[in-house]
């Protein structure tokens, strides 16, 4: 079975921007093990010429026409923002 | 240790449908802030992406026109970055089925053609805008966030700064004639970045790239490369080694600035976007969006060489971009002559362009009133001097040559009668260039022509002056 290590988890939650305590460290290293424990599992069989499953529904072909609609109205939603000005939303800087 | 410049492209270009690629928000330029949204763009819980099928019909487009082989199936992948930019904190994009794989671009440069292989064109969305201020804080505008963008990565194939820029011109003409984007760089409806590398010539594998960013025009992405190079040969040549990075050119220095080291940072965490489900492009689909494709420009220049008889060089440069060639046709359809047309276009048109910083749609020039001047040169109605003041009133004003020159009195004067009575008067009062010119002074005609045109006000027949003074003169 595919190893997961501390270090790894650490590093996948730190993309993710999560922080984690070490006993949730601990917790999801062995979660994870066991997720990519079942893809092992797929690996056991020959997959070389099978085209990948990307969606669990069969749907096809979803589409909107191209047309207007449920635009928001501005202020409306900036109801719902913390800071702006002159219609702009306002968030720290975080690079320039 | 000569070097061999290896660069690749990456084009973004905004596609013009009526509304996003995801959401039903107008997606068209110069909103004021935050106005075109719609809840998708703010990624509100449990919203959902539905794909615009306009864009999926453009994207092939220029899929098509660019020699792409189209996908039978696609899907969309999440992209994940956190950035204010995108509420969602991903990007979807499309990373293993996009819409279009392979595909060229012919190029010339110094008279040599050379097709520069595409790797891919792939459908994503793009990003809000932000206003950084100085008070440590930024200012966030979503008008952008889900505009719908094709990005076109080129193969690394391009081997010099002219070559990018050949690229960039053909790339952009080809597109624009398909008319899914304006591609306008000044907008930014279209951008590109480019990667760099150099290696020692012979040697097979490429060396360590930079990547440059922030390439705002087609100058600055051929003095960008450039310095690049410069910068990267350099290095190597005093024993240092390149660092994998990305850079900004810098428009005011000219120089290339370092931006960050790519990284193990650089994990995007791939995932297809389970929101999306997979769209199936059929045969018939196919059919019918590569039979919307209207003749692109490379078959345009050879139409115009081979049926019109114009030089290659017209070609080229009247196929530029659709608006031009496309007047260029209407005149030639209203009766003017096709070479003299090209020459005005070329010539006098493209100036008062520059100058005045307009596209040809801004003025009041028409094909009609083009084609009216050229047809009274032609006949000799007006001199190319008068012609230029009937221009600039055509390009100002509007309407058709002939009613200027009438309302004017601009007619060209071809009375021998009147030019004879003219040139013996400027004889008489100019002896001595008599003198000079049996003296064998040529320069004494030239003074003497000049005399006779200022005092016609530009408006008599330089020919018929020119026949009728050698007669007058022999006759001193």
């Amino acid at each position: 079975m595919t190893k997961v290590t501390k270090e790894e988890l650490l590093a996948v939650a730190d993309r993710a921007m999560l922080a984690l305590t070490d006993e949730e460290a601990d917790l999801f290293t062995e979660d994870l093990a066991t997720f990519i424990g079942y893809a092992d599992k797929l690996n056991e069989l020959d997959l070389e010429n099978v085209v990948p499953m990307t969606h669990a529904l069969q749907q096809i072909n979803v589409m909107r026409e191209d047309v207007e609609r449920d635009v928001l109205d501005r202020d409306e939603m900036l109801r719902s923002v913390k800071e702006h000005q002159n219609g702009e939303i306002k968030v720290p800087t975080i690079l320039s | 240790m000569n070097f061999e410049t290896i660069i690749g492209l990456e084009v973004h270009v905004e596609l013009k449908t009526n509304t996003k690629i995801f959401s039903s928000a107008p997606s068209h330029f110069g909103a004021e802030p935050n106005k075109n949204i719609h809840v998708t763009d703010l990624a509100y819980p449990g919203v959902m992406p539905v794909l615009n099928k306009s864009v999926v019909d453009f994207g092939m487009k220029a899929a098509m026109a660019l020699n792409c082989d189209i996908a039978d199936v696609m899907h969309f992948d999440r992209k994940h970055y956190f950035y204010p930019d995108n509420p969602k904190a991903y990007q979807i994009s499309q990373e293993d089925r996009p819409i279009g794989v392979g595909g060229w671009v012919e190029i010339e440069v110094d008279g040599k053609k050379k097709k520069i292989r595409l790797n891919r064109i792939h459908l994503e969305e793009d990003a809000g805008k932000l206003t950084h201020t100085e008070h440590g804080y930024s200012l966030v505008d979503l008008n952008r966030q889900g505009t719908p963008l094709i990005e076109i990565v080129s193969e690394a194939d391009i081997r010099s700064a002219d070559e990018a820029y050949a690229f960039l011109e053909k790339l952009k003409a080809i597109i624009e004639y398909t008319g899914v984007s304006d591609c306008r760089m000044e907008e930014g409806s279209l951008r590109c970045d480019a990667n760099i590398s150099l290696r020692p010539v012979g040697q097979k594998e490429f060396g360590t790239k930079t990547e440059l960013k922030n390439l705002n025009s087609f100058n600055f992405v051929r003095r960008g490369i450039i310095k690049e190079v410069e910068r990267q040969e350099k290095i190597l040549l005093s024993g240092g080694v390149i660092e994998q990075e990305t850079r900004r050119y810098d428009e005011s220095t000219g120089d290339t600035v370092l931006m960050r080291i790519k990284g193990s940072a650089d994990d995007y965490r791939f995932i297809n976007d389970p929101d999306l489900p997979e769209i199936h492009i059929d045969e018939d689909w196919k059919a019918r969006i590569r039979a919307e494709i209207p003749e692109l420009p490379d078959a345009r220049k050879d139409r115009y060489m081979n049926e019109l008889g114009l030089p290659a060089y017209d070609a080229m440069v009247l196929t530029l971009t659709k608006e031009m060639s496309d007047f260029y046709e209407a005149t030639v359809e209203a009766g003017a002559d096709p070479k003299l047309a090209s020459n005005w276009l070329m010539g006098e048109v493209s100036a008062y362009l520059n100058a005045e910083q307009k596209e040809l749609a801004e003025t009041k020039l028409t094909p009609e009133g083009l084609t009216s001047m050229i047809k009274l040169i032609e006949d000799g109605t007006i001199s190319s001097k008068i012609a230029k003041k009937v221009f600039k009133e055509l390009i100002e004003k509007g309407g058709i040559a002939d009613d200027i020159v009438k309302a004017k009195g601009l007619v060209q004067i071809s009375d021998e009668g009147t030019l004879r009575k003219m040139v013996a008067e400027t004889l008489e009062a100019n002896p001595q260039s008599i003198v000079d010119y049996k003296d064998g002074k040529g320069r004494a005609l030239g003074f003497l022509v000049g005399q006779i045109m200022k005092a016609s006000k530009g408006q008599a027949n330089p020919q018929l002056v020119n026949k009728i003074l050698l007669e007058e003169i022999e006759k001193h």
